[in-house]
């Protein structure tokens, strides 16, 4: 008597089974073009760009990072003003969107009524849905004069007075620079942030959030004991992946953040990010050196948002084990 | 007493940290969705006032002129989209299909990494990589380029939410289909996919909202284009997040009215996809 096999050997079996088909391997393979593509058109966005960017790659070398000249009648290229807006006003995004984030799913977790948590959590997801060109409009025509008029002269007046962080705070209150560019990110960021978060923190088993009520904590301990340290890894994640949204973005920084390739301590002042700077001059650039140096700004951006990103996703991976989740518009 | 005060103030300490944090966290859901209804409700007013019957049938009007429409960029966007879906919905799709039914070992893995990471390509190397592929070598600025573009953003979109919903196909389906003897490439073409279709369209709902308005990648790729598309892939066309951009840093009044008429209507064709989308992944078939 043979054994009876078993399900999976039977699956097995069946799975390798001939089927004397000329069409089965080449679905198989199709489908496999289909991802090698997804592949090779990672590789050659850089590739492109790394052979477009060779004229001002030769000419200027490294010091193109460090140096703050910035003139196309001369033909002199250097990225400092733009490395340094972008960093500054995407962490600036970071510090004031991040914690909103985190509250956000923190309340939609753990704190409000669970028959709301739904309803309001599509409509802070909804904030994504939103077009980066419309967040610019609506930062020019609403944002902008109230920083003028109110925010910027109040923060003058109250945190420009303490030593040390004071000088992020002087200047004259132009409305548009860094500080507006930073506060529209900081906006468009928080859905990604947030849904993160909230799957991460959904994913914490409830025995644990148990566990610590049963000890006598608060409701605030057992989050800040009992839960975020289980979710740090995602949350970090979401939060880079926040970072690297920031990074790249383009239509509603160029916007507002005045578009001055000058280094200011000032938040105040007028910026200039490294994919504004690509957006605005990219169409009228005349000389070799200009689009060659423009499109070595986007290389640089390119290389700095692909490292961002994939720490991201390795740290989120982490959590979910590679399982695609439900991205994020 | 004087012993029983200490743990009391710790208790009292514990209760007010609490309430604060707590208060703290539902003031930051109360902020994000004031910063919504601020930003949707002052596009609606202004749009709505903005918004007419010449906006959906009207070229733009030239300086100085009040009235027209963009019905030349509503024209755009959607031929944009068009071309950006036939190029990407299938390699979205396959590459889909291949993580979730093939994909083992190595390659799946990279592959899947990379459309993650593709994901996060800021959209205007997106516009250079397109611009250096069609742009240059045809010396002109054309649709296909910009929908080449918009394709790059939605192929990994589609990847990932195609293989979600591919995965969830329950095995024994598959395992029907192989036990009466069904090839394999017949099976995945007639049962898996079929069955997951609602939720690929899904997946396909949300690329296009992610890249309808989308402007960066059009910037130097699509470029705008006053008149009405005339049928060609080769020449300049507009969009609406194009126009809505040059009406926006314009200096006029009237231009600024468009612009906000514009985005009244980008933002809603943005949520009805989204929303779309959200019913049918709540709607399993």
């Amino acid at each position: 008597m043979a054994t009876i096999p078993s399900v999976r050997e039977l699956r097995v079996r069946l799975l390798q089974a001939p089927t004397g088909k000329r069409a089965d391997p080449s679905l198989a393979n199709v489908v496999k073009l289909c991802a090698i593509g997804v592949l090779i058109l990672v590789v050659a966005i850089a590739l492109s760009m790394a052979i477009d960017a060779r004229p001002s790659l030769a000419r200027f070398g490294l010091g193109f990072l460090i140096s703050q000249q910035w003139n196309p009648v001369t033909d002199q290229f250097g990225a400092l003003p733009f490395i340094y807006g972008t960093v500054v006003s995407s962490l600036l995004a970071l510090i004031i969107g991040a914690p909103i984030a985190l509250g956000t799913a923190i309340a939609l977790t753990d704190l409000l009524p669970r028959s709301v948590r739904g309803t309001l959590a599509a409509l802070v997801e909804l904030l994504a849905a939103i077009p980066s060109v419309v967040y610019g409009l609506w930062g020019i025509f609403v944002m902008t004069p109230i920083l003028r008029s109110t925010v910027e002269p109040a923060l003058r007046d109250s945190l420009g007075q303490v030593p040390l962080i004071g000088i992020l705070f002087s200047g004259p209150a132009y409305g548009v620079g860094m500080l507006a560019g930073g506060l529209i990110m900081a906006i468009m960021i928080v859905p990604t942030i947030a849904a993160i978060s909230r799957d991460v923190i959904n994913a914490v088993p409830v025995a644990q959030r148990e566990g610590m009520l049963a000890l006598g904590a608060t409701r605030w301990e057992m989050i800040w004991h009992g839960v975020l340290p289980s979710a740090r890894s995602g949350i970090l994640g979401g939060v880079t992946l926040g970072l690297g949204r920031a990074l790249g973005e383009t239509m509603a920084v160029t916007m507002l953040i005045g578009n001055r390739p000058a280094i200011s301590a000032s938040l105040f002042a007028p910026s200039y990010t490294m994919a504004s700077v690509i957006a605005n001059e990219f169409t009228e650039a005349t000389s070799d050196f200009h689009v060659a140096a423009l499109i070595e700004i986007g290389l640089v951006l390119l290389g700095v948002t692909v490292v961002v990103n994939a720490c991201a996703q390795l740290l989120i991976w982490r959590m979910s084990g590679g399982a695609p989740r439900t991205t994020v518009l | 007493m004087s012993q029983l005060s200490p743990p009391l103030t710790i208790a009292w300490r514990r209760k007010v940290t609490n309430a604060f944090m707590l208060g703290l966290c539902v003031l930051a859901v109360a902020v994000a969705l004031i910063v919504l209804v601020a930003i949707l409700g002052y596009i609606v007013s202004q749009g709505g006032r903005a918004l007419n019957v010449d906006f959906f049938t009207q070229l733009p009007k030239p300086v100085g002129e009040t009235g027209g429409g963009m019905a030349n960029a509503i024209v755009g966007s959607l031929v944009l989209i068009a071309i950006a879906g036939v190029i990407g919905l299938p390699i979205g799709v396959g590459a889909g299909v291949y993580l979730a039914e093939y994909g083992r070992g190595r390659l799946a893995t990279v592959v899947r990494f990379m459309a993650d990471v593709l994901t996060g390509v800021p959209s205007i190397a997106i516009g250079l990589f397109a611009y250096a592929l069609f742009v240059v070598p045809f010396k002109s600025f054309s649709a296909f380029a910009g929908g080449f573009a918009l394709a790059i953003i939605m192929i990994p979109v589609i990847t990932r939410t195609t293989e979600e919903m591919v995965r969830l196909v329950p095995t024994s389906l598959r395992e029907g289909a192989l036990a009466l003897g069904i090839p394999r490439w017949k099976m995945v073409l007639r049962i898996v996919l079929p069955t997951a279709l609602s939720g690929i369209v899904t997946g396909a709902l949300l690329a296009v909202a992610r890249v309808a308005g989308e402007t960066a990648p059009l910037l130097f790729t699509a470029f705008g284009n006053q008149f009405f598309w005339q049928g060609g892939l080769r020449e300049p066309i507009a969009a609406l997040p194009l126009q809505i951009f040059t009406y926006a840093i314009s200096p006029y009044n009237d231009w600024h009215q468009q612009a906000w008429a514009g985005s009244l209507v980008l933002v809603a064709i943005v949520l009805i996809l989204s929303l779309g989308a959200r019913v049918l992944v709540k709607r399993p078939s």
